[in-house]
């Protein structure tokens, strides 16, 4: 069995008595399709954030494409291609949509700006933004902002991608556009972890599908086994009727 | 990746050769009109008011590379400026060294408070940076209230060169000196401002969570920001015994420094190297015809609400305000 | 009892006198910045107006100066109310509390200063209540009430405040302000008035604070600068938003300073306290009773 693209083992946090993530063991595989559900206040962000670098310290160890996350800085893990979007999207609100997308190229092995902004319009053109390279964020609708949030993280060349409720509040238009930009990026290679609520997304999307309650992990196969496990079921009253 | 892509739009990749050309050629020109205009008027006291709102393009300037660009906010911008002043005095003092040698040495040491107090702060959230610039400039001028080979509190005196050649005055030297050092703090600004190191200053502005998360090395960026900004302070504040040639703590540290270095760069519009520029010339010269008209009291009364006006109606300063005219 | 011993511990308990002081200058600001995360860089100031209004109605009318610091506090929670409705609608709302709130209490600060000077001069000014002079002893100790008395209403302030936030709902809802301003929206409460009750009852804090500095100290326009440090040092120390934690560090702060004014000089003790402030930025910045991030 080759080496898994990711290794969480044992990862916990506490917040002063609060436990928000117990005992996580978690592997990926390089290209795999990961979707990741629970409730609110399950544990999933905090473990995004634990995956990122926001949370230095945590219980158990991450690996990543071979190298150990841990005291690793969130900008270092960016450079080793995991690439995260934030639940509502943070563009950077003073630069134009190009600016944002050439902000991660500049500092990941591009540092030559005419060089960087060729390849931050290349990025834009793979989510259809390139027409508005020109705005500025709050020029643009809510979906635009989550395709430039892919946009960034496009640009960080990603082997894991952790799409984190990027399709919240989108119409069901909208949820396709975001669901065949993350399609087409998978087929490139990356593999992504997909956090969401829109159910009909993470089946579609997932070739596995894991499920936090309460901070633990207490399902992890494919979505068919999972969402017909009675424990699944009854941390999500009526996921079956919404879907 | 098409033709059309390559071609698309300018951004960072503006002509930066003949833009930068430009920059300097102006400037020298300006400072060269200047200096020939200043000297017909055969006034004493032009150069020594042209020092003041100077030193203030200085200090600005330096305070916004930190400040506007980055969004830390730095409340002991007089701490940094009276560190440059007193390397000044320590050094011509213990080695007879004159101004532009001891120029050169405050920014050393005031580049290396920056780094240090950067070092120790900066990992934590801005305001606890901004906290902690405040209590640097107390330490500092505690240290310096205590230190008896400066005078403590009461001051030092610094006998200007007698030999000022080419310049007519003293006051011309001075004035000259520090126009060189506004022409350099500006120019270095402009090229900050537009390089990788400035749109990655940028970014940790507009939201730093997500600059790291898009690879932007947030420390290392904020620590380059902030003793370039200390080093540039300190500038500002080396030739000031030369200025005025008595100088005490209560002088250096003065708060109307500390309150200039924020206001300007703020009422000029931050963010770009020409706000500090503009809120400099604008609040310098109203403070100079205030000071001389008015109470310097009332005139720092004035720099206080106008600053308060400003944050609160117009966030981007007087830059902002044209370009939403233009809009 | 030898001489060196009486002088520690008369450094101690006139460390633990003024750490009393500094507790009703921090305490205002545990509830601004500790539990409202606002940056009120203004607050040693407004404590400074307050001492001055003090010193105009004490001379005035010939009410004992604490007692004055008392009744005019809902005068300055009225100014606290304003500035938050100001800072709220021309910052927070925007989100641009980081440079150009921080700025504009910067602004605000040196307003009142410059006021102060322009009406009051430079002069200082100073009050005489009757225990001005009178100083307790136990043993070799000395207890001075021009300190003592001060310390002691500051405690009764801060426990007064303590109380209204364990057992009133608008104290509760502050504590829970800071928190979750979203679940307090669902129960119908508007966050912007808790936070206007509480910024308030900061300000009103810093009046009354404004009173005990007078009374332990003769004051000027620029009294509130060496404080600025000082208080949000406290409150950093403490932990931010507990109040018993920063009467703590208040405490130990005083102590710290002081031995440090006895035993090396009084030029020397505001180094100490802002070297302190850097210390704990640089090594523990949740503060002694905080949680590390």
């Amino acid at each position: 069995m080759t080496e898994p693209l990711l290794r969480a083992s044992g990862v916990g946090k506490r917040f002063g008595g609060f436990v928000a993530l117990a005992e996580i063991d978690l592997d990926l595989q390089n290209g795999e399709r990961l979707g990741l559900i629970g409730p609110n206040g399950s544990g999933k962000s905090t473990f995004v954030n634990c995956l990122g670098g926001v949370f230095p310290s945590h219980d158990g160890s991450i690996a990543f494409a071979g190298h150990a996350l841990h005291g690793l800085a969130p900008h270092r893990r960016a450079r080793l291609g995991l690439a995260r979007t934030f639940q509502l999207p943070r563009p950077f609100a003073g630069m134009t949509v190009l600016e944002n997308v050439t902000v991660p190229l500049l500092y990941t092995g591009t540092p030559n700006a005419a060089e960087a902004t060729a390849r931050a319009y290349a990025c834009l053109e793979q989510v259809d933004l390139a027409p508005r390279a020109r705005l500025l964020p709050r020029q643009l609708s809510q979906v635009e902002l989550r395709r430039l949030e892919l946009a960034r993280a496009i640009a960080l060349n990603p082997s894991l991608l952790i799409a984190d409720e990027a399709m919240a509040g989108l119409s069901h238009s909208e949820v396709d556009q975001i669901l065949a930009l993350l399609f087409r990026l998978n087929a490139a290679g990356t593999a992504v972890i997909m956090i969401e609520h829109v159910m009909r997304a993470v089946t579609e999307f997932s070739e596995r599908l894991v499920v936090f309650v309460a901070g633990r992990k207490i399902a992890d196969g494919t979505p068919r086994d999972v969402l017909a496990m009675p424990e699944v079921e009854e941390a999500y009253l009526g996921t079956r009727a919404a879907a | 990746m098409s033709e059309a892509a390559l071609a698309a739009p300018p951004g960072l990749a503006a002509p930066p050769r003949g833009g930068h050309a430009v920059f300097w050629g102006g400037a020298a020109l300006l400072a060269v009109a200047l200096i020939a205009a200043l000297r017909l008027l055969h006034n004493d006291y032009a150069w020594f008011a042209g020092y003041f709102i100077l030193q203030y393009v200085v200090l600005a300037s330096a305070w916004n590379l930190l400040g506007g660009y980055a969004g830390y906010v730095n409340f002991g911008a007089a701490g940094f400026m009276a560190a440059g002043a007193y390397t000044t005095i320590v050094l011509r003092k213990a080695l007879g060294l004159d101004l532009l040698p001891c120029i050169a040495a405050a920014a050393c040491v005031s580049g290396l408070l920056g780094l240090g107090m950067g070092w120790l702060t900066l990992r934590l959230r801005g305001v606890y940076f901004a906290i902690a610039t405040l209590s640097l400039a107390v330490v500092l001028h505690t240290i310096i209230v205590n230190w008896d080979y400066v005078g403590g509190s009461r001051g030092a005196y610094v006998v200007p060169s007698r030999d000022t050649a080419p310049f007519v005055t003293h006051g011309e030297y001075v004035f000259v000196v520090m126009l060189v050092l506004a022409v350099l703090a500006v120019g270095i600004a402009r090229m900050v401002e537009k390089s990788r190191l400035g749109l990655g200053l940028a970014a940790i502005r507009d939201d730093e969570r997500a600059a790291e998360a898009a690879g932007v090395p947030t420390l290392r960026l904020k620590l380059i920001a902030t003793t370039l900004s200390g080093a540039l302070m300190g500038v500002a504040g080396a030739p000031l015994p030369h200025y005025s040639a008595y100088l005490n703590p209560e002088a250096a540290f003065s708060l109307a420094y500390g309150v200039n270095a924020i206001a300007m760069p703020l009422i000029g519009g931050a963010g770009t190297w020409a706000g500090p520029v503009i809120g400099a010339l604008l609040l310098g010269t109203l403070q100079q015809a205030a000071t001389v008209m008015i109470s310097s009291a009332l005139n720092l009364l004035v720099v206080g609400c106008v600053l308060v006006a400003f944050v609160a109606l117009a966030p981007h300063g007087i830059i902002g305000l044209f370009r939403g005219a233009r809009r | 009892m030898d001489p060196d011993l009486a002088l520690l511990l008369n450094g101690i308990v006139s460390g633990l006198l003024l750490g009393g002081l500094y507790a009703a200058a921090a305490a205002g600001l545990a509830v601004s910045f500790g539990m409202l995360d606002i940056v009120n860089i203004a607050h040693p100031a407004l404590m400074v107006a307050g001492a001055f209004a003090v010193v105009v109605i004490s001379t005035a009318t010939g009410i004992d100066p604490l007692l004055a610091a008392v009744l005019q506090a809902p005068l300055f929670w009225l100014v606290g109310a304003g500035l938050y409705s100001f800072y709220n609608r021309a910052f927070e709302r925007r989100g641009d509390e980081a440079l150009h709130g921080l700025a504009f209490f910067f602004g605000i600060m040196f307003i009142i200063e410059v006021l102060l000077v322009m009406y009051f001069g430079a002069d200082q000014r100073f009050v005489e209540p009757p225990y001005a002079y009178v100083t307790w002893r136990l043993g070799d100790i000395d207890f001075p009430l021009r300190m003592l008395v001060p310390g002691a209403v500051a405690m009764a302030a801060i426990g007064a405040l303590a109380l209204f936030l364990k057992r009133s709902f608008a104290g509760r809802a502050i504590a829970g302000v800071a928190q979750d301003p979203e679940a307090l929206r669902l129960l119908g409460i508007d966050p912007v008035r808790i936070k206007r009750l509480a910024f308030g009852i900061s300000v009103a804090l810093a009046g009354v604070a404004g009173g005990a500095l007078v009374v332990v100290q003769p004051i000027d326009p620029w009294s509130g600068h060496v404080f600025i440090g000082r208080v949000f040092a406290i409150c950093i120390l403490g932990g931010m938003a507990s109040l018993g934690g920063t009467v703590i560090a208040a405490f130990a702060f005083g102590v710290v300073e002081n031995l440090t004014a006895t035993f090396y000089g009084p030029s020397w003790s505001p180094a100490v306290a802002f070297g302190c402030l850097l210390l704990v930025l640089a090594l523990r910045p949740q503060g002694l009773f905080g949680t590390a991030p």
